[in-house]
């Protein structure tokens, strides 16, 4: 399985998601946002940071780099991207994903372990994840999901929410909602459900003895069930 | 404009400085030459005041590769890596502008770490308000947490642990320390002294901007009502660019084309060309036209004294600038070659093809000024004799409870989690432990790091508090299980040309210089921040101790939540229930007087290098230090930690229970063991001649103390976490 990781100025997540996905089986290159190609792979992956030190907008600057013009084109012919953080805005930015990522309700940068509630496990990144709860972490200051009234009804007639901010439980609710997410929503889906963006990041939750173990649960299936 | 007298006194020199700038020049400077001493010589870049002090510091150990004098200290950690580290203040700025002020000073220690080659890997800071009742605490609070996380977090380094305290004598002067961890290849270390002749001279980073001009000297002086004028002279940071510094650095240094790199911080252009000329006993010659500049017509004076942030000079070998400026336009950086190396030993600056400075660099240097200020003994105070009807009334629960929820001692959680703390994916112990502890990346080993300050004790008799803090910080370390290497400081004080601030000063330091000494805990790099002082009022001594230790194996670390219940707990160390200065005695019965506790450090050497063995063979599930509020404080944090409970035995002391549960006597820890390993430990603490008592065990939800005094976990929990959060609500 070969990969991708852009590495925009200002990321700073793209060593750790290098070594994420290295762990579990991927051949893995990083590409520089400065590139126009490329090469052939089965994932493209946005990793988090501060791409050019977040001005003017989250990830905004980032999706009119040169490679997301190659980013876009792949993803459209069905190719599979993932954003992390960052690299979640950055996919919004590009209308690869529906909505937007506001400032978290309490105007505060927030870092912590969250559990989400997988939604669906009728996809590819989901499909053999036993646990119906993941416990991930979050880093960010703009994790605040929003969108429009048409747009929820969309995604949710599509079924294109990934994740939900939940209790270990899977309870969803206001209490256990970290960053004032519309509906707790932590991740989505494009309709055609190649294109995955979240705010949790998996790739620091791969080492039992470090921080937990459930982003390697979510690795060990990507690689299993990509196509 | 001609220079004169008054103008080197508006300059923040004195006039007796000034006739010896004349007399050394054999002429009157000129407005840039001028700036330029002002620059070198204020206390900030000249340590005139402490120099003589720091000079008696241990600094050598067998770990020690690189010890103060660079931009960082380097240790030995074994396989060819090293660690650099160093803490710096940034007091005066974060009090004008804390955003900013907090914000450029973890830039700018951040640059001092990868200057010299290494990523950083780790940060910490130590952070002092007023009280919280004082009007502008809140804000500075608000503004100094977001400015640490705005930059640390764009950084992509991880914040691992820090210190907060509120105390009124910081009223007017908060202090802003941050420490920077870095890694490096032993073989691929940076310095700062420049080799060679006509080797060019490169600009790389920022533009020079007109912002944090006289920076240097504004942290040199004392605070009045005109404080807010001095707005100005706060740098602005730009972490993004600062980030794209870092990798287009440490991408430069992956090949050999550097003679020798100098970040530009306090005193900008200034410091960094002379310090480099200086180190390697050559001139250097500057077009100052060639620097790249934000602003227009911007003068010389400007330029040079200018403290814009993210900037880096660098003498590269000849014929290696094209390779070099590849590597710079990739990152969008700035990229200009301002001059060269020369044999004249003199800094020599052309600007419009004219010579605007031309000074000798070793009048600005070796002949800077140097004094020894006034200073006397501190007298150890006299203990203090408690009154049984002082204690009479008072409700152990009660008390613990207000103990809790003291601001210096709850939880911090408020804090750093608007800090990014797991950036990199190697952070094993998160702040809020008794060190942050980052793993090596890819390797078994485990770098563990604190910083500690107790300004309560230094004030009340420094030289037991200088050694106290170094103590503390060795006992913060070994609690999780590191080994002890080296240690930096920051030294905070008020005016140096007050006899009782110099006195503090003098003190601590040879405190800390012996504590430092006897546990082979050296110091290999820090700061001094005098004038935190506003008109005539000093803060309290706060040297700021930030240690660094090594965990063999990763795996060995240990933590200070309780594991599991029926487990024994012994307090290593003998308790002898001093209270003067304690916060129970401070807090609860208002009484400030008498001495802080005695520090033994034969005890306290014996007691930490004994855990470390138990730890060794894996008989400890947890530890804590016994620090500020003593036993029952430091049990209490295990208990919240691991949400279990605890039962006490009745000690077997003939001491008051109130000097039992809250003395703070030093070199203590609490461990938890298994009930199998109790005689296997007993053995071992024995035969090493460690006083040890097993106080009790773990149980379920209840701290027990006695049969009166019971309180359930969710009631510390309560005590502990609500008091910051409500704090920062309202």
């Amino acid at each position: 399985m070969n990969s991708s990781v852009i590495t925009f100025p200002g990321s700073n997540c793209d060593r750790d998601m290098d070594v994420a996905l290295k762990k579990f089986g991927f051949k893995n290159k990083k590409i520089w946002h400065n590139d126009i190609d490329l090469p052939k792979s089965d994932l493209v992956v946005l990793p988090g940071g501060f791409s050019y030190g977040d001005y003017l907008r989250c990830g905004s600057m980032a999706s009119k780099s040169k490679i997301m013009q190659s980013v876009i084109n792949f993803a459209k012919s069905g190719g599979n991207v993932m954003g992390v953080c960052n690299g979640f805005q950055i996919l919004v930015e590009a209308g690869l994903l529906p909505g937007v990522l506001l400032r978290n309700k309490h105007l505060e940068f927030i870092c912590k372990n969250i559990f989400v509630k997988v939604n669906d496990k009728n996809n590819q990144y989901f499909k053999d994840i036993e646990k119906d709860t993941l416990e991930l972490h979050i880093a960010h200051n703009e994790g605040n999901y929003f969108c429009s009234n048409d747009q929820i009804k969309k995604i949710n007639d599509n079924n294109q929410v990934a994740l939900y901010y939940s209790d270990k439980n899977g309870k969803i609710d206001e209490n256990n909602n970290p960053n004032g997410s519309i509906k707790n929503i932590a991740g989505v889906f494009n309709k055609e459900k190649n294109i995955l963006g979240m705010m949790p990041h998996p790739e620091r939750m791969i080492d039992i003895s470090i921080s937990g173990e459930d982003g390697s649960i979510f690795f060990k299936n990507l690689i299993k069930n990509l196509k | 404009m001609i220079v004169n007298e008054q103008i080197a006194i508006d300059h923040g020199l004195k006039k007796d400085e000034y006739k010896k700038i004349c007399d050394l020049l054999k002429r009157i400077p000129n407005i840039t030459e001028l700036g330029i001493f002002s620059a070198m010589w204020n206390e900030h870049c000249s340590y005139k005041s402490s120099r003589l002090h720091l000079k008696n510091l241990p600094t050598k150990g067998k770990n020690v590769i690189q010890g103060p004098g660079e931009n960082a200290g380097v240790v030995d950690i074994g396989d060819n890596d090293a660690i650099i580290f160093k803490i710096e203040s940034h007091n005066h700025p974060s009090f004008i502008e804390p955003y900013q002020g907090a914000a450029t000073g973890i830039g700018g220690i951040m640059r001092d770490v990868f200057t010299m080659g290494a990523r950083p890997i780790a940060n910490l800071n130590s952070i002092h308000f007023g009280s919280p009742q004082h009007k502008k605490t809140k804000n500075l609070l608000r503004g100094v947490v977001q400015g640490i996380g705005g930059y640390g977090n764009c950084m992509g380094v991880p914040t691992i642990a820090g210190q907060t305290n509120f105390d009124e004598s910081y009223n007017e002067n908060i202090l802003v320390n941050a420490m920077t961890l870095g890694l490096v290849k032993k073989n691929k270390i940076f310095y700062s002294k420049a080799a060679g002749l006509d080797k060019p001279v490169i600009y790389v980073g920022s533009k020079t901007g007109r912002d944090g001009i006289h920076g240097a000297s504004m942290a040199s002086a004392v605070f009045d009502e005109k404080i807010e004028e001095k707005k100005p002279t706060v740098q602005v940071g730009d972490p993004f660019t600062e980030k794209l510094l870092l990798e287009a650095c440490l991408e430069l240094m992956a090949g050999d084309s550097i003679i020798a790199i100098q970040d530009m911080g306090a005193a900008g252009l200034t410091s960094s060309s002379i310090e480099m000329a200086s180190k390697g006993k050559l001139g250097i010659e500057i077009n100052l036209n060639k620097v790249p500049c934000r602003e227009a017509n911007m003068n010389p004076y400007e330029i040079m004294l200018s403290e814009s942030q993210e900037r880096m000079l660098i003498v590269l070998e000849n014929g290696k600038e094209d390779s070099a400026k590849k590597i710079f336009d990739k990152w969008n950086l700035d990229f200009a070659i301002i001059g060269k190396t020369t044999n004249s030993k003199k800094i020599e600056l052309y600007f419009d093809k004219k010579k605007v400075a031309n000074i000798p660099v070793n009048i600005l240097v070796e002949n800077s000024p140097m004094y020894d200020r006034k200073w006397k003994k501190t007298k150890l105070p006299k203990k203090i004799k408690f009154k049984k009807e002082q204690l009479k009334n008072l409700k152990i629960t009660n008390v613990l409870s207000k103990i809790l929820s003291n601001p210096n001692i709850c939880s911090k959680e408020w804090i750093w989690q608007q800090y990014d703390h797991t950036v990199m994916g190697d952070t094993i112990q998160k702040p809020g432990g008794d060190s942050g502890v980052v793993r090596v990346h890819k390797t078994n080993k485990a770098i563990a790091a604190s910083v500690d300050s107790s300004a309560i004790y230094c004030l009340a008799h420094p030289l037991s508090g200088g050694k106290q803090i170094v103590c503390e910080s060795w006992r913060n370390l070994i609690a999780v299980g590191a080994n002890p290497i080296a240690i930096t400081n920051c030294l905070n004080f008020g005016s140096p040309e007050k006899e009782k601030n110099m006195s503090e000063f003098v003190e601590c330091v040879q405190g800390l210089g012996e504590a430092s000494k006897y546990l082979n805990f050296p110091v290999v790099s820090g700061n001094v921040s005098f004038y935190n002082q506003t008109k005539d009022v000093g803060i309290k001594p706060t040297p700021t101790i930030g240690g660094v230790g090594l965990i063999k194996n990763y795996k060995n670390m240990v933590t200070m939540d309780l594991k599991k219940t029926h487990n024994i707990l012994l307090v290593i160390g003998k308790t002898e229930g001093h209270l003067d200065q304690s916060l129970f005695s401070r807090e609860i019965l208002n009484e400030k007087n008498g001495p802080p506790p005695e520090i033994n450090l034969f005890n306290e050497k014996n007691n930490g290098e004994t855990i470390l063995k138990l730890i060794d063979k894996k008989l400890i599930k947890s530890a804590h230090d016994v620090s500020l509020g003593g036993i029952i404080t430091a049990l209490s944090k295990m208990c919240i930690k691991g949400k279990k409970g605890a039962t006490l035995k009745k000690p077997n002391y003939l001491i008051n229970q109130f000097e039992y549960l809250f003395g703070e006597d030093q070199g203590r820890y609490i461990v938890e063991i298994e009930k199998k390993d109790l005689k296997s430990i007993t053995e071992i603490l024995e035969k090493n001649s460690v006083h040890y008592d097993e106080i009790g065990t773990v149980s379920n939800n209840e701290l027990i103390i006695d049969d009166k005094s019971k309180v359930s976990i969710d009631d510390l929990i309560k005590s502990h976490t609500t008091w910051l959060t409500n704090y920062m609500s309202k």
